[in-house]
């Protein structure tokens, strides 16, 4: 088959809704993209433990404590399905942690924000997974098929991750005044960042015509940015506080809440590396990996000598 | 019958070792060696503080019942000073490296595994039932750190200095499991020989040598001595309960 013909049948396939699979043929720039973005998701997750491990050993009770080490421990587990899923397109696990700790590989930026307050595992929980969860529900059908797999997997625990932030900012919403200071305080940080995680305006995003046709992403980062805000809005009222942006109305002929200006300068000195803690997050990643070195090396020095011993054996 | 401050006092013991442990081995999340492995010592950190939960529900539960008191699960873990934990030395010392910390698990985790299996027949229903349902979490963290030991100790060159100065530091924070305090309604004493030579069996697979008999052992941390460790460990621990007191979480 010609080069044309086999991109044909792929994009053929991907019309017809046929998950794409790991075996398949696939334009390089579909397999590059893939690879990029799915890499950067199980790096999200990984450097995303950070900001809530953070505040692990001062939760307020036990039950939030085992909720809190919970969830970050449902972040690790999503790294390593994801981490699997983009094995499949023929990198290693190892290479792309390694271009994680050298600055080549990106993240959500969002986790280059500190957690300050202990309100702000509840705003986490509920605006940043709640952004990253209507990105993930678009995910579950992405054309990729390991990647739409793990989405669903990923899809269930996040939607708990949502509801239990809501519930600890309810919690501090009927609290002591300053609980709900604490609370509107971390809403107030957490809201324009939140917003930012759906990347550049439509007109701006270089890579969203062709992963729309791809059915890579089925929706553009100003669709899911829209949805994400009407949703925030009614969500808000139920906790009795407000949302930092005087410009935030209902339009009427666009049946959706239009919203102020986001700032993107503050968005691209984020991603360039500086935000509050962009070197912090890195360096805590390769500390821990740094660390660890001598005993994955005892791991495997032991493993193989048992395959020795057991070689032995049996000879 | 018991006697309910015994009762509690143990219990309390019970629940201030997990919960220290716990704490401690918390700090691995998101800064462990390897995923898998991040993953299963937290694991571990969730289960012990389930069970250091249970333990303070049920010291809760009898304190109320005995003087009208409003005890909690999170007054218990939160509203006590350094002098009234009753934790086991060994759960509050730092983590220091992988194997200092797996370690601490393998020791604690064999003297659980025991005391557990003897707390399961015991008369106060309560504590069997409490002991049945942490005994299979116990197994397998016995599991999981006997088998990192064995890693370290038989893995490469560093590993096994590692694993040997965890030894070295920890042995003398063992002695402390076997020597009952007045309140401890489990006496532990007569459990030593059978944790001894199930260290043994490990250290023998690992190729570590075996401490020499009769050294020196510390004690203090179940009559509330502690090491300078824990003030720190409470004062992050209990820092939001303490800043804003009466608020609920």
């Amino acid at each position: 088959m010609s080069l044309h013909d086999l991109e044909k049948s792929f994009q053929d396939k991907i019309d017809k809704e046929i998950k794409i699979e790991p075996k398949d043929w696939m334009p390089e720039a579909y397999r590059k993209t893939n690879l990029r973005q799915i890499s950067q998701h199980a790096h999200s997750e990984i450097v995303g433990m950070l900001p809530e491990g953070n505040w692990i050993t001062r939760a307020p009770s036990l039950k939030r404590k085992v909720i809190l080490i919970a969830k970050v421990q449902d972040e690790a587990g999503h790294g390593l399905y994801l981490y699997s899923a983009a094995e499949t397109l023929g990198s290693s696990r190892d290479q792309m942690i390694a271009d994680l700790h050298s600055g080549k590989a990106k993240y959500s930026s969002i986790f280059n924000y500190p957690t300050l307050t202990w309100a702000d595992m509840g705003a986490v929980g509920w605006l940043v997974d709640g952004a990253a969860i209507l990105n993930q529900v678009m995910l579950c059908r992405t054309s990729y098929g390991p990647y739409a797999r793990a989405m669903v997997r990923i899809c269930k625990e996040e939607s708990f991750h949502q509801r239990q932030g809501f519930e600890s900012l309810m919690v501090l919403s009927k609290g002591t005044q300053a609980q709900r200071d604490m609370c509107q305080d971390a809403i107030n940080r957490w809201w324009w960042p939140s917003l930012m995680m759906f990347g550049p305006t439509d007109s701006e995003s270089t890579n969203s015509d062709q992963s729309i046709k791809w059915k890579i992403k089925r929706k553009t980062n100003d669709e899911l940015r829209q949805q994400f805000v009407d949703m925030i809005v009614e969500q808000v009222k139920i906790l009795g506080m407000t949302l930092p942006d005087p410009d935030l109305k209902w339009n009427e002929e666009r049946q959706h809440y239009d919203f102020g200006n986001i700032n993107w300068e503050e968005f691209w000195n984020v991603v360039k590396g500086n935000g509050p803690c962009n070197k912090q997050r890195l360096a805590a990643r390769n500390k821990a990996h740094d660390e660890g070195a001598w005993v994955r090396a005892a791991a495997l020095a032991y493993a193989e000598k048992r395959k020795n011993k057991l070689k032995n054996k049996a000879a | 019958m018991m006697n309910e401050n015994k009762l509690v006092s143990s219990t309390l013991q019970l629940a201030d070792s997990a919960l220290i442990l716990g704490q401690r081995n918390a700090a691995w999340c998101a800064h462990g060696p390897i995923l898998e492995q991040d993953i299963a010592i937290t694991n571990i950190t969730l289960d012990l503080i389930g069970q250091a939960r249970n333990f303070y529900q049920y010291a809760a539960k009898l304190m109320n019942e005995a003087d009208n008191k409003n005890e909690t699960e999170d007054t218990l873990a939160y509203f006590r000073n350094e002098r009234d934990f009753k934790n086991y030395l060994i759960c509050e010392l730092p983590n220091g490296d992988w194997a200092q910390t797996i370690l601490r698990q393998f020791f604690l985790s064999t003297f659980q595994s025991l005391l557990f299996e003897k707390m399961m027949q015991s008369s106060d229903t309560q504590l069997a039932a409490i002991a049945t349902k942490s005994i299979k979490e116990i197994q397998y963290h016995l599991k999981w750190s006997s088998e990192w030991v064995i890693r370290l100790g038989d893995g490469t060159e560093e590993s096994r200095n590692r694993i040997l100065a965890a030894v070295d530091y920890l042995w003398m924070y063992t002695g402390e499991f076997f020597i009952p305090a007045a309140y401890e309604i489990f006496n532990a004493a007569d459990l030593q020989q059978d944790w001894l030579h199930h260290v043994a069996i490990v250290f023998e697979e690992a190729t570590i040598p075996f401490p020499a008999e009769n050294q020196f052992m510390q004690t203090g941390g179940k009559t509330g001595m502690h090491t300078e460790h824990l003030g720190f460990i409470i004062a992050e621990m209990q820092s939001l309960q303490r800043a804003y007191p009466g608020a609920e979480w």
